[in-house]
């Protein structure tokens, strides 16, 4: 293969290759966590020389969706992607439904509890809890100490049977 | 911005201390900033009357959410903290959103509509405004604010008007943790103490007042037809879940209100405003105005 033919090769840039750049692209604040198995990753396209790619936050004030604006531009452009576009949308609203198995399962080894069911209908004005189970000792002898945790996206848990405090990624 | 050539009038020296200004924070001035492609996503421009209905809502969240952060590093424990302070980044994510797509129709910016518009400029409603007052009085003011934006995004996500209606169905997922949290607190407050009991009671005198003017019709709303639920028509859910958390709580309204304490006339729509108002703003505004077009 020529020089020429390697060159001319890299600068066609292809949908394919473009997901899975961006797709490699964490969550700053999950790092274990990429965009893709967040589910904030919703489409990549070709548009004559430009790259589109199309993020949903997960939380409508959630501040790291700047950062991973920022990252898939850099992540694009560092592999030759010149023309590069991040636009945003809000429907369909970001679900944990869309959460891959695989970002779950690290989820849980990263000591955050994932969620634990498909986001179900409008609760009722008096809520109930469900059980979560302890991402460290695997008790479901849990309790939540608030709705709200350290991101908008989770909430705060203890264990009851280890003590240890921890993180929930709330059903949304 | 070009600088002047040197010159001994008080235009030019002005000019120069501009200049001189500029050179400190950037030479950002407001009507330059390009409308950017925010949040909301959508590239649709919003007609007149429908930048006037998201501004009117998006105030809504930009004050109540400018209210709770002052609760940062204030509230009675850690926890309450960050709920209070989700709660208001929550909050503002919508206002920005709202905001981005009512400055459309006039080519502003949210952070323009945000910071530099005046007090008789804004549209939002006065229950809003209030002071954080006690804890109670917050959770008070909370939780009518959240069961009527959860009737009211779950309504407006049927809009034809399709950027209002991804805005409120995204909205109002985040609005039913607001919901929960001024429930929760609500019942425990009136099941707590007598003195949490006690203060829950003046919370709810002091802030009921200020529901009506949610559910008030205008013109506006003649006018935008299917776009947006008229307010009167949230009522009858409103109420059912209002009902539902006094009887939970043990509470009758009788508890709260009295015969010579009526509902506040508002004016909030139309820009007649609370005495509160007006220091919030001028704490919200004063760091942009300051230094126009500051970042980090």
């Amino acid at each position: 293969m020529t020089r020429d033919v390697v060159m001319a090769t890299a600068s066609v840039p292809t949908r394919e290759e473009a997901w899975r750049i961006a797709a490699a692209v964490t969550d700053p604040e999950v790092p274990v966590l990429t965009i893709e198995d967040l589910g904030v990753l919703r489409d990549v396209r070709i548009e004559g020389q430009t790259t589109v790619v199309t993020l949903t936050p997960t939380y409508s004030g959630c501040p790291a969706i700047d950062q991973m604006r920022d990252d898939v531009l850099l992540a694009l452009t560092v592999e030759g992607f010149r023309e590069v576009r991040v636009d945003f949308t809000l429907s369909p609203a970001w679900t944990t439904d869309w959460m891959s198995d695989a970002g779950k399962a690290k989820l849980e080894q990263y000591g955050i509890a994932p969620p634990t069911h498909r986001a179900g209908e409008r609760q009722g004005p008096i809520p109930l809890s469900l059980g979560v189970k302890c991402p460290r000792c695997g008790s479901l002898r849990t309790r939540e100490v608030s709705r709200f945790g350290s991101t908008a996206c989770k909430s705060h848990f203890e264990c009851l049977a280890c003590l240890e405090p921890f993180d929930h990624f709330k059903v949304h | 911005m070009t600088p002047q050539p040197p010159a001994r009038d008080a235009a030019s020296v002005a000019a120069a201390h501009q200049a001189d200004a500029d050179a400190v924070h950037g030479d950002v001035s407001v009507d330059e900033l390009e409308l950017q492609s925010e949040l909301s996503g959508a590239d649709a421009t919003a007609t007149p009357d429908v930048a006037a209905y998201a501004l009117r809502l998006g105030d809504d969240a930009l004050i109540l959410s400018q209210r709770l952060g002052w609760w940062i590093s204030r509230a009675p424990e850690l926890e309450e903290d960050m709920a209070l302070g989700n709660i208001a980044l929550d909050l503002l994510g919508h206002a920005r959103s709202l905001l981005h797509y009512a400055g459309t129709a006039s080519g502003r910016t949210e952070d323009d509509l945000a910071y530099w518009r005046d007090e008789h400029e804004f549209r939002c409603a006065w229950l809003f405004q209030q002071p954080n007052g006690d804890f109670a009085h917050t959770i008070a003011r909370g939780l009518i604010a959240a069961i009527w934006m959860q009737e009211l995004y779950t309504a407006l996500a049927r809009s034809t008007d399709a950027s209002l209606a991804a805005i409120a169905a995204k909205s109002v997922k985040e609005v039913a943790y607001h919901r929960d949290h001024a429930v929760q607190w609500t019942l425990r407050l009136a099941g707590g103490t007598e003195e949490s009991r006690r203060r829950l009671l003046v919370a709810l005198t002091d802030t009921w007042p200020y529901t009506d003017e949610l559910f008030r019709d205008d013109e506006l709303h003649d006018r935008l037809g299917d776009i947006a639920p008229r307010p009167s028509s949230l009522r009858g859910g409103f109420d059912e879940i209002w009902s539902a958390v006094l009887a939970e709580a043990e509470i009758t309204e009788a508890d709260f209100t009295n015969s010579k304490i009526g509902q506040s006339s508002g004016g909030g729509r139309h820009g007649h405003h609370s005495t509160h108002l007006g220091p919030l703003l001028a704490e919200m505004q004063v760091l942009a105005r300051r230094h126009p077009g500051a970042s980090w």
